[in-house]
């Protein structure tokens, strides 16, 4: 039994679908909904490193790499707006957050 | 047989984990079961060789965000509780939205195949007498070096945009100003008084008030 592409592809779409699903699940706690942001971007992750070495082209890896700065900037970004939303509401429920509502 | 058992073991443990994340009722034990995900989603990368990667991945994921998570999850005062009550009544339609994606998703993975004429356009052929963090290093460097730079700016405007928005000025707090200390001159703060006998010195503070 050899384990090819379509493993790997399976397993980063089940990763995409249950990040997709705690967006959806979690319509109160804004730091699950980052989490899941993160399972899906590593899920892309998967995907792309799956590719680079099924086609023998390390072209994938930087892109992967590129995913992962991009990934890692976000959780800090979307932190310190979590952070700072929390210091002026007191609560970081998703229904809450309407301030900019028009 | 090795490798198969391996790939298992990685891909059920990430994805019961990555269930668990967003199943979990506190906060902390999701953000420990995300490390969990990441952890063996980088023992996945290690079983395709992609190793560089798969320890960035660990060093980022398991060392930098994971630990930002934690300390935010532990900063803020909420009651978490309270938030979960009532987060079922999305579950129907996020549960079709979930099923109809994986089994679109699983479908086309399910029908993949590679075109013929894809292994003559292959741009970097991962080289066989190197390491792979030797290889990804020598284009990183060279051919990518842009899209390197453009990384380290992201990470460079993150850096300065959560340092802008959580930076607080408290209004009570006396602080040093190095460029105001600089720049007193004796004329702004010395001044010079006669005094003559008989008087005290706090007759003569009042007459100059």
């Amino acid at each position: 039994m050899t384990i090819g592409l379509g493993h790997y592809l399976s397993v980063a779409a089940i990763l995409f679908t249950i990040g997709i699903f705690g967006i959806f699940l979690n319509r109160k706690n804004v730091i699950i909904i980052l989490m899941s942001v993160e399972l899906i971007l590593l899920a892309v992750n998967i995907n792309m490193v799956a590719f680079s070495t099924h086609l023998g082209d390390l072209v994938g890896q930087v892109f992967a790499l590129i995913v992962l700065t991009v990934a890692a900037a976000e959780a800090a970004i979307g932190l310190a707006i979590l952070v700072v939303f929390f210091r002026n509401r007191g609560s970081i429920a998703v229904e809450d957050i309407n301030i900019m509502k028009g | 047989m090795i490798p198969a058992l391996f790939f298992y073991l990685f891909a059920g443990i990430c994805v019961a984990s990555a269930l668990m994340v967003i199943a979990s009722r506190n906060p902390v034990h999701s953000v420990l079961f995300l490390i969990l995900a990441f952890v063996n989603a980088s023992g996945l990368f290690v079983l395709m060789g992609a190793e560089f990667l798969a320890l960035i991945l660990v060093v980022v994921y398991v060392g930098a965000v994971a630990v930002l998570f934690l300390f935010v999850v532990m900063m803020l005062d909420v009651d978490f509780v309270q938030l979960r009550r009532g987060s079922l009544q999305y579950l129907p339609v996020g549960g079709l939205v979930g099923l109809v994606l994986l089994v679109e998703l699983l479908l086309v993975v399910g029908a993949w195949a590679i075109g013929p004429g894809v292994q003559k356009t292959v741009a970097l052929p991962i080289p066989t007498d190197m390491s792979n963090a030797e290889a990804l290093g020598r284009v990183l460097y060279t051919r990518y070096v842009y899209f390197f730079q453009a990384a380290g700016l992201v990470l460079l405007v993150a850096m300065i945009g959560a340092i802008v928005l959580t930076l607080r000025h408290k209004p009570n707090v006396r602080r040093q100003v190095i460029s105001d200390q600089l720049a007193r001159r004796k004329e702004d703060i010395i001044e010079l008084k006669t005094m003559r006998p008989g008087q005290g010195v706090a007759e003569v503070q009042g007459e100059s008030r």
